[in-house]
């Protein structure tokens, strides 16, 4: 399949230079101010390092990825709220040529569902979103393949910054901004780790899993989920835990039509208290029990694995 | 078949004691000071429930009226209830508290939460490393009937909105809670 890749950040980098190890080829490639467009498919080395040593991957405007030759969009551009702009205006655009999308950026499908759902019925176009919720971990094509309305609950630990935030406060004995800053310097807390800490990151992924769930009868949106962060979590709180045989971890949780992420207290050997960056997708089914999905739920190759098995699905 | 609530009735009392001397007897005042007639004590010594307590079957006669009195003295005595007649405590859920709680009156919330639920405070621990006028947490397990749950965690939450303290709720997944 010939993609065109959007966003040249972790995650659609790792798809442009992982695609042909999957048998496809990337015929466009932009980040927010450059493009590089080949009908034949671009040398994903060279534009790569152009990107490494220039910050740019081509010499041509943007939106000419926009119209280049694909049969596939992989939108991979940073996750943003409210009217989820610039990623939702190229989902449109890849729709209504009639082309699939392939989503790693949240924003779209957590914020503007139902608009999604509107432009794919109208077009030829599949969109799927697999890499959005938990990295590399099959979440939602389980929840498919189960069927949705087979599914009754999904908790999960979804945000890997938090997880390791609280994981190391629990194991050290360390207080949250000591703990936090040793994981800026380890590169697993951005710079600005807010959406990570304050549970906004887990409840998008919630949303998008309640979406999913809902089977087009409601929408989702942020503004419905009930988010609570890790911000405030004290030593002496997680060492009473423990004294119990219990952790705290930011649990997602959709239930009954509710999404509420927060800070939860869960047996120390239970499933849901994975360590580390490690994230973990619990999905109660209606007839077959609990099914645990755990693995890596963030990072540029993983992420862009999740992508390029939504394109292999198309 | 009879409602009167003047006439004598057998009742078993589960008990939870911590493990120290003389803990037996202090639990077994409020019995007497109530006007319970007490028929057999089933202590097992050996026995030691996951967090380190005795159980203790305590078989006694005493009016309905009275019987109340008893079940509420031995919690004013601080004894951990867990069974009171038929009535069964049978789901034990536990909560983190954080915040001013020594300053926001912890007695006051725990009774709160009590009255409000029903539930019954079977365990607290509180750590406060920088005093007790700085930040404090307190887990505290709470014996609720069966299905109340909700309810008590609703009447945790009611508290520690108005006292500005932060719940880390449990759970439910798998029913461990």
């Amino acid at each position: 399949m010939r993609l065109a890749v959007i966003g040249a950040g972790a995650v659609g980098s790792s798809v442009v230079e992982l695609a042909a190890d999957y048998g496809h080829s990337v015929t466009a490639f932009a980040d927010s101010g450059s493009a590089v467009v080949d009908p034949d498919g671009i040398d994903a080395e060279a534009v790569l390092e152009r990107k490494r040593t220039d910050g740019v991957v081509g010499s041509v405007d943007p939106s000419d990825a926009l119209s280049a030759d694909y049969d596939t969009l992989v939108e991979a551009t940073p996750t943003t709220l409210g009217d989820a702009q610039p990623g939702f205006g190229h989902v449109e655009a890849a729709l209504e040529r009639d082309r699939h999308v392939v989503l790693a950026n949240k924003g779209p499908v957590a914020e503007r569902y139902a608009d999604v759902r509107e432009l794919e019925r109208e077009s030829e176009g599949t969109v799927l979103f697999e890499a959005t919720v938990g990295g590399a971990m099959p979440v939602l094509s389980t929840i498919a393949d189960f069927d949705p309305r087979h599914i009754t609950a999904v908790r999960g630990v979804l945000n890997g910054t938090a997880n390791f935030i609280l994981s190391r406060m629990a194991t050290e004995g360390l207080d949250y901004e000591h703990v936090l800053a040793e994981a800026q310097d380890l590169g697993v807390a951005e710079a600005d780790p807010t959406f990570d800490v304050d549970g906004t990151d887990a409840a998008l992924k919630g949303v998008i899993v309640a979406n999913v769930l809902a089977n087009d009868d409601t929408e989702y949106t942020l503004d419905d989920a009930d988010v609570e962060g890790i911000q405030e979590i004290t030593g002496s709180a997680l060492e009473l835990a423990r004294e119990d045989g219990r952790t705290v971890r930011l649990v997602a949780e959709v239930v009954e039509g509710s999404v509420r992420v927060g800070p939860r207290l869960v047996p120390e050997n239970a499933p849901l208290a994975v360590s580390g960056t490690r994230n973990i997708a619990q999905l109660e089914t209606e007839h077959a029990g609990q099914l645990n999905i755990s693995g890596r739920g963030a990072g540029g190759p993983e992420t862009a694995s999740a992508v390029l098995a939504d394109v292999g699905r198309l | 078949m009879s409602d009167s609530t003047d006439e004598v009735q057998s009742y078993t009392v589960r008990l939870e004691l911590v493990d120290e001397p003389g803990e037996l007897l202090r639990a077994l005042e409020p019995i007497a000071d109530n006007g319970g007639n007490l028929l057999s004590i089933f202590h097992e010594r050996g026995n030691v429930t996951p967090r380190g307590h005795i159980p203790v079957e305590v078989d006694l006669e005493a009016t309905p009226e009275r019987f109340d009195g008893i079940v509420d003295a031995l919690r004013d005595a601080g004894i951990n209830v867990i069974q009171a007649g038929a009535e069964q405590y049978s789901e034990a859920l536990t909560v983190v508290l954080t915040g001013h709680l020594v300053n926001t009156d912890l007695s006051d919330t725990l009774s709160r939460i009590h009255e409000s639920s029903d539930a019954t405070v079977t365990d607290l621990s509180l750590a406060a490393p920088a005093g007790t006028t700085d930040e404090s947490s307190a887990r505290i397990r709470l014996a609720t009937e069966e299905g109340a749950v909700d309810r008590t965690m609703s009447a945790v939450r009611t508290v520690a909105d108005e006292k500005d303290l932060r719940v880390i709720e449990p759970l439910a997944a798998g029913g461990d809670l």
